[in-house]
């Protein structure tokens, strides 16, 4: 149970590092200041969502574990997240679709956990659920905007579409540690938030103009450590001023 | 509603009255808050619970504005710092998540500092926390001018607990401490 629990809340907490960090690859490079600001203002709460699942795994193992050695020192193999959060930003149409798709996804399992029986897990879900409606009305917004927009946007869109809906899946395919946490009621049944997020999805992309597509989301691996190239990537970038001086702080 | 001042264990309080935790109370409303530095830490509600452990020990519970707030690690320091340089020891701060910070724990007096300051403060009666797209809060006034003639620029601003608007008739655009 105890190993469960450590790597649910890995899972958790890396699925907002690593969409976190792929938005803060943003920062400075913004199509206008508003919307670079709003990506890094929504990056730094993912970040604190993290930290805050990372805090509660590392108290949990004791011991030299700290939120820091569980972000900058751990290899592709032991991150817990889903696809979906680690594949690249491309366009402004992708970054926010991979948004969209993860936020309206976190909406409801936020607001699932919110009863969760490990009252830490709630109290982090209840926190944090006020900002994932931001990001979810944000982003959003931003597919009803590209979709319904002009020509351009809306082929971008349907690229955005055609790349990222593959890796949805896997946010509803429960791992075995998710699995066994179920019973004790500390995660959350996957079936639920599958009909939830698929019922929202259908309404904005039907606001949008946009087609859900027919082809099955088949791809999944991450959230039990096979992970896409990206992700090694990623860390090289996140861990390499811990690992090339360990310790070192501001 | 207020949902404001901290809760006090006068249990631990050496003086009946409560007078001694009421000063760290003092205290901390020297305390500022790094991002918005008209509010101290009183007035923005984030202060839970302080309870005093004689002989000089003190207790402080804070909570997080935004889970990614970065500002709470040096409002611990200057917590820290303000308590220990006026002779109190161990000081002890804790972090609670529950119940949530929402905008409604910051006191009044802490709403007119705000518009004074600049900055829009929120409304009492929030209208858009919740999911529907394209909404429009309701008339945010402006600190500037006081119009209600008003606009949405961004709804994410320069700290993670602001907006930005625009007043259509002074032209100015200012932040608003938005809905949470």
């Amino acid at each position: 149970m105890e190993t469960s629990l450590f790597n649910y809340l890995l899972h958790l907490g890396d699925n907002a590092l690593i969409l976190g960090h792929r938005n803060s690859e943003w920062c400075g490079h913004g199509p206008v200041l508003e919307q670079d600001i709003a990506l890094t203002n929504i990056a730094l709460d993912l970040i604190g969502q993290a930290r805050l699942f990372y805090q509660y795994a590392a108290a949990l193992k004791g011991g030299p574990v700290t939120e820091d050695s569980l972000a900058y020192f751990r290899d592709v193999y032991d991150f817990r997240n889903c696809l979906l959060v680690e594949q690249p930003n491309g366009d402004w149409a992708h970054t926010v679709l991979r948004q969209f798709f993860f936020s309206s996804y976190q909406y409801d399992l936020y607001t699932a956990l919110q009863h969760s029986a490990d009252t830490q897990i709630g109290s982090i879900a209840a926190k944090a659920l006020k900002e994932v409606t931001y990001h979810l009305r944000w982003s959003g917004e931003w597919v009803v905007r590209l979709g319904d927009g002009t020509g351009e946007s809306k082929d971008r869109m349907r690229a955005a579409i055609n790349d990222l809906w593959m890796f949805t899946g896997e946010l509803f395919k429960p791992a075995p540690y998710e699995k066994t946490l179920l019973a004790n009621g500390i995660s959350v049944p996957a079936e639920p938030l599958k009909g939830e997020w698929e019922g929202r999805l259908q309404k904005i992309f039907e606001e949008a103009d946009l087609e859900i597509p027919p082809a099955p989301a088949f791809q999944s691996g991450g959230k039990t450590g096979a992970h896409s190239e990206y992700l090694g990537y990623i860390l090289a970038e996140l861990q390499f001023l811990q690992r090339a001086y360990p310790g070192s702080t501001w | 509603m207020i949902k404001q001042r901290p809760h006090i264990d006068s249990s631990s309080d050496p003086d009946s009255t409560g007078a001694a935790t009421q000063r760290v109370m003092q205290l901390l409303e020297g305390v500022p808050d790094p991002e918005v530095p008209v509010l101290n830490i009183i007035d923005l509600g984030i202060v839970r619970e302080i309870e005093l452990i004689p002989p000089a020990g003190v207790i402080v519970v804070i909570t997080p504005t935004y889970t990614g707030c970065p500002a709470m690690d040096v409002i611990s320091m200057n917590i820290r710092m303000t308590l220990g340089s006026n002779g109190y020891a161990p000081v002890d701060i804790r972090t609670t998540l529950s119940p949530p910070w929402t905008t409604e724990w910051m006191s009044e007096a802490a709403k007119q500092k705000l518009e004074a300051f600049g900055i829009a403060p929120p409304n009492s009666a929030q209208s858009v926390c919740h999911l529907d797209l394209f909404q429009a809060e309701e008339a945010v006034r402006c600190p500037r001018c006081h119009s209600y003639h008003t606009g949405l620029i961004s709804r994410f601003g320069s700290t993670a607990c602001k907006a930005l608007y625009r007043c259509n008739d002074c032209k100015e655009s200012f932040d608003y401490f938005k809905c949470h």
